[in-house]
């Protein structure tokens, strides 16, 4: 275990791994809160969700070659995919809300192969990345670097999540939101516009995603086919947090970045997707065993 | 349909298969890949339409399947870490054609056995979980083992593997074809009689309700341990000659390739999940509408192909066969007993 | 061998063969029927990446394929035999997966009886349509599959116009052994680092790559296999600034080149020399200007180097047609992939004949100069005759710094340290 050895002998590597796991995790946990929003008001698993983040970038990135600052792409992005989730949402989505979930699963990614392919036709599958015009900070005589724009995705990450929890908790429309995650009929019933909730719950999923792909270009790189891996980490961030509480999406997106740079640190860049997937098994069946020591199970 | 007409079709079909190379000679791999397909969507609905458990994970099955027939089929004749570190083929590592009908009469049954009994180790861990977490269980299963082989050095990692290259002596598209041909008509007979048989009742009563399955004395678990062993066997057997079909094994493109994962779910939901016709008419229609998107648009394929899914998923969550099936509810009674039939005129009497 | 094999083959498969030849020489003539009014078309089949991963690259090999094929017919086409043939390719897309390519190959020479193959990009894909393509004895002439274990497997119908993989980063290891003293030490004293992407191809660059640290005796103290999504790859750069490396050797791709490029730069990664491939696939110095300098790229041709042929004329009369017709300057994959095509030509008109197997022999014995360097190959079907070459982005631009035959510049090395640039 050199690489252990290496970290041992000089600790401020971990600095380095737990900075840039936390920067990371930051951009996952925006695309869960959208994921874990959609599962649990409509019961829907939106697969499309890693092409929203993609096509944020590419808002974005449109932006700044027609000339505008890079750091306007983030609301720029969030508009638009707004826009765009709630059509999707009137063409689409509202016919598969009350189905049986695992339609939800495939309607989705039909929707999200269309979006590559689009994306393809249209931009190229090039590599694409927006520079922030931001700059870099050093720690530890260098040995730390610290990129701002990173810094900016964390924390724009934690006020947008704040925001979110905000809106859910005092604006009439989030309280309509709660309702219907709680009980649909019964909001029905009260007199709450559930479809119009639908129509704003997956659109505001999709303007999370937008932000984060905004946030993605300037920090990292876009391409067409990106999305799978956001996806599946929205996942599985949502089955370790639950659908309950944004504070714990959160956390889990920062734990899982975290988990995920330390695991290509020691085990090797080749192994760190197979960790996480392997970690996310190992939850579930963690759980399972658990629940069924009380006669439940995991549903 | 009636068993004994369903049953004389299915002959027809597979009939018609036999004379795949003279009828279309040019066209023989696609056919291949035709039947093997099939094969893949039967067997992930006998899991996700017969036994209610949608396994985003079948693709393991296929790919170890793939790995372990190639395995035996090259290690019965060199060393497979030298095999796979010279990146084997050609004239380096030559199969006399006895080593090849060898390698394929062991390797093939091999995928089959290795794919289920990792489905029996996959299913203690996996099957007590319900709903969409068995679902994201086994996408993530799914995708850690792409992952894994692609760093796993003896079966060649990232740089894939080649299953052996068949002497000139042998028609090895036709060899290919028959044996594709071969498993598949063994899996649809097979699957044909299964479905007839109570085990489909006591699976789809896992489906309907397993805890008032469990309550009334069925032993469930025993039941969908089967069923998924049953399910990867076949899978295992589809994937070990899709190894030889396409010759060059790629640990995430193709063994595990998620794409092929999510197409055998879309061939037995778009024919009808839960019934037998369903995925062998979705696989047909599927292969047929992709081949045609494309060769005929080119660049929108996906586009295509999406548009396609959505189209179906919204549209004909039934499939073809339940859509048939509620239009013409008559085409499916039968005067016997204890079969799709009679629960159909219960539910036509109840309307009435 | 095979000619033997055809000789003295079994006399089924010699039977067959006979029709097969009869069928061609109907259809020949056939065709010469139609040519005394029109010409005649040559088909060459390709099927390439135009979606997928491979997307970008297979868009630079089919501009580079369809180039040629326009210069050639606008300088009369090609003629075999007292006919005069004009070019035409049929695409497939094969959508950057192997099993894709593989069906599509077949389809192109069963289906649409396509006699001789343009190759795919990348060597996953040549690898998956070469058994293809030698099963039906089609000749196919390959500018992007370069797994040096394509030509172990005496493919006898595959003929490539490149340099294979083990050349990629051969002069970089080779440039850091000669500036061993320039760092301080001796080439057995080096150390180097890889991070490269766990592809069929990007894996036989690491291959070459060990193969030459080991005879300079330097150590590998990271090796590091990136994931095929990569778009991170902040902790192998870590490692890298625990462990001090020489060398650092990326290949990933044009994915991989952008994405070192950056983080190298943003974590202030001081490596005395970063080699890599796909530079100008990835666009390195338009996209990062600065944080490019100083990078070695290997290549497989530069517009600088001195070739020409009677088609495009030299290497900058190439690249300035192909910038004219496509709007950005090509990347080496457009010309290996144009330099394909004036290798069929060559081999059509020597031939005489659109006999695949009298094609396949006229190709086997090419040995021409083009606009990409000379082409001649050796029985495994590899072009022996072109270096690779090793760029060096200094102020802004490409400069051949290795092999020193064609060096413009002496390299820069050790690069200087981040703190120091301005």
């Amino acid at each position: 275990m050199q690489n252990l050895q290496l970290l041992l002998q000089a600790p401020v590597f971990n600095v380095q791994l737990l900075l840039d796991g936390m920067f990371i995790g930051a951009i996952f946990a925006l695309a869960a809160i959208g994921m874990a929003l959609v599962w649990g008001v409509m019961n829907i698993i939106n697969v499309a969700q890693g092409e929203f983040v993609m096509l944020g970038g590419f808002v974005t990135l449109m932006l700044v070659e027609a000339g505008f600052h890079p750091l306007l792409g983030i609301p720029a992005a969030a508009v638009v995919l707004f826009v765009l989730g709630w059509a999707l949402y009137r063409a689409v989505i509202w016919r598969i809300v009350d189905g049986d979930m695992f339609i939800s699963l495939l309607a989705t990614f039909g929707i999200s192969i269309m979006m590559q392919q689009l994306m393809n036709e249209i931009f190229g599958a090039d590599v694409r990345t927006v520079e922030s015009g931001l700059g870099v900070w050093f720690l530890f005589d260098g040995m730390v670097t610290v990129t701002q724009v990173k810094v900016a995705a964390f924390f724009l990450s934690i006020v947008i999540g704040l925001l979110l929890w905000l809106f859910l908790k005092n604006a009439r429309l989030g309280q309509a939101i709660r309702a219907t995650a709680q009980n649909a009929r019964a909001a029905r019933i009260l007199g709450v516009d559930t479809d119009r909730v639908y129509a704003v719950t997956y659109a505001i999923n999709a303007a999370l995603c937008g932000a984060a792909g905004a946030l993605v270009v300037m920090a990292w790189s876009i391409h067409p086919y990106m999305g799978l891996p956001y996806t599946l980490r929205s996942f599985m961030i949502v089955i370790v947090a639950g659908l309950g509480n944004l504070a714990s999406v959160i956390a889990a997106g920062l734990g899982l970045g975290m988990a995920e740079q330390y695991a290509g640190f020691l085990l090797g860049a080749e192994f760190q997707l197979a960790f996480v997937f392997l970690l996310l098994v190992a939850v579930l069946v963690g759980r399972q065993i658990t629940l069924a020591r009380k006669r439940q199970y995991l549903k | 349909m009636r068993n004994r007409s369903s049953l004389i079709v299915l002959f027809l079909l597979i009939a018609a298969g036999l004379a795949g190379p003279w009828v279309a000679p040019a066209h023989l791999s696609q056919f291949s890949q035709l039947w093997l397909f099939m094969v893949l969507a039967l067997s992930w609905d006998l899991m996700g339409g017969q036994t209610g458990y949608n396994s985003f994970g079948n693709i393991v099955f296929f790919g170890i399947g793939m790995y372990a027939s190639a395995i035996v089929q090259v290690g019965l004749v060199y060393p497979v870490a030298e095999y796979t570190a010279a990146k084997g083929g050609g004239t380096e590592f030559v199969f006399s054609a006895e080593q090849l009908h060898a390698g394929l009469a062991l390797g093939i049954p091999f995928g089959g056995l290795m794919a289920m009994l990792a489905a029996i180790v996959f299913g203690a861990l996996l099957l007590g979980m319900r709903g969409h977490y068995f679902a994201i269980a086994t996408l993530g299963l799914a995708v850690a083992a792409g992952e894994l082989a692609a760093g796993w050095n003896y079966i060649g990692a990232g740089s894939g593997m080649v299953a052996p290259t068949p002497p000139d002596t042998v028609d090895s598209v036709r060899l290919i074809y028959f044996l594709s041909w071969g498993v598949a008509a063994v899996a649809l007979l097979f699957y044909h009689w299964l479905l007839s048989t109570r085990f489909r009742m006591a699976i789809n009563a896992i489906r309907d309700d397993e805890d008032k399955a469990e309550a009334l004395g069925h032993f469930t678990v025993r039941n969908k341990m089967t069923a998924w062993a049953i399910s990867a066997f076949f899978t295992g057997l589809a994937g070990a000659v899709y190894g030889n079909l396409s010759r060059f094994i790629d640990p995430i493109d193709i063994a595990f390739s998620p794409e092929i994962g999510v197409w055998m779910i879309l061939m037995a939901i778009l024919g009808g999940k839960g019934t037998f016709w369903g995925p062998v008419i979705g696989t047909i229609v599927f292969f047929v509408a992709k081949e045609l998107f494309w060769t005929y648009l080119l660049g929108w394929q996906r586009v295509a192909l999406g548009a396609l899914i959505v189209i179906i998923v919204v549209f004909f969550p039934e499939g073809i066969v339940g859509w048939v099936k509620s239009r013409w509810p008559r085409l499916f009674t039968s005067p016997g007993k204890g079969d799709a039939g009679e629960a159909e005129r219960d539910r036509e009497a109840a309307h009435a | 061998m095979w000619t033997d094999y055809h000789e003295e083959g079994d006399p089924k498969m010699l039977h067959r063969r006979k029709m097969l030849l009869a069928t061609v020489a109907a259809a020949t003539l056939m065709t010469a029927g139609a040519a005394q009014a029109e010409e005649c078309t040559i088909t060459l089949g390709a099927a390439v990446s135009l979606t997928g991963k491979y997307s970008t690259n297979g868009m630079h090999t089919k501009n580079g394929y369809d180039l040629a094929v326009k210069v050639l017919n606008e300088k009369g086409g090609v003629k075999v035999g007292d006919k005069t043939c004009k070019l035409a390719v049929k695409y497939y897309d094969d959508e950057s997966t192997p099993a894709r390519g593989a069906a599509l190959a077949e389809r192109l020479i069963k289906q649409d009886g396509v006699k001789f193959m343009l190759g795919p990009y990348s060597s996953g894909l040549t690898k998956a349509i070469a058994p293809v393509t030698e099963k039906y004895k089609v000749p196919m002439v390959e500018a992007n599959g370069a797994s040096r274990s394509l030509f172990t497997k005496g493919w006898k119908y595959l003929f490539a116009v490149l340099s294979t993989s083990e050349q990629y980063l051969q002069s970089a290891i080779e440039l850091a052994a000669e500036n061993a003293d320039r760092m301080g030490k001796k080439p057995n004293e080096m150390t180097v680092a890889l991070a490269i992407e766990n592809d069929p191809f990007s894996q036989d660059i690491r291959a070459g790559v060990m193969d030459d640290a080991k005879k300079h005796g330097m150590r590998i103290v990271i090796d590091d296999k990136l994931p095929k999504e990569l778009n991170d790859m902040s902790t192998t750069l870590t490692k890298v600034k625990a462990l001090k490396p020489d060398i650092l050797v990326v290949s990933g791709h044009a994915k991989g080149a952008a994405t070192a490029v950056r983080q190298i730069a943003e974590m202030r990664v001081d490596v005395p020399m970063v080699a890599m491939t796909h530079c100008d696939s990835a666009q390195i110095i338009k996209k990062f200007g600065d944080k490019a300098e100083y990078t070695l790229c290997a290549s497989q041709w530069a517009p600088t180097l001195k070739y020409s042929d009677e088609y495009f004329g030299s290497a900058m009369d190439f690249a300035k047609l192909f910038e004219k017709t496509y709007g950005y300057a090509p990347p080496y994959q457009a010309a290996e992939s144009a330099a394909a095509v004036l290798v069929f030509k060559d081999a059509f008109e020597r031939a005489g004949s659109l006999d695949p197997q009298k094609v396949r022999d006229a190709l086997a014995a090419t040995d021409m100069m083009t606009f990409y360097g000379g082409i001649k190959f050796d029985e495994t079907g590899k072009n022996i005759a072109k270096p690779m070459v090793l760029y060096q982005v200094l102020k802004g631009k490409y400069v051949v710094v290795a092999p020193s035959k064609w060096a413009e510049a002496r390299a820069v090395i050790p690069q200087p340290k981040w703190s120091e640039r301005k």
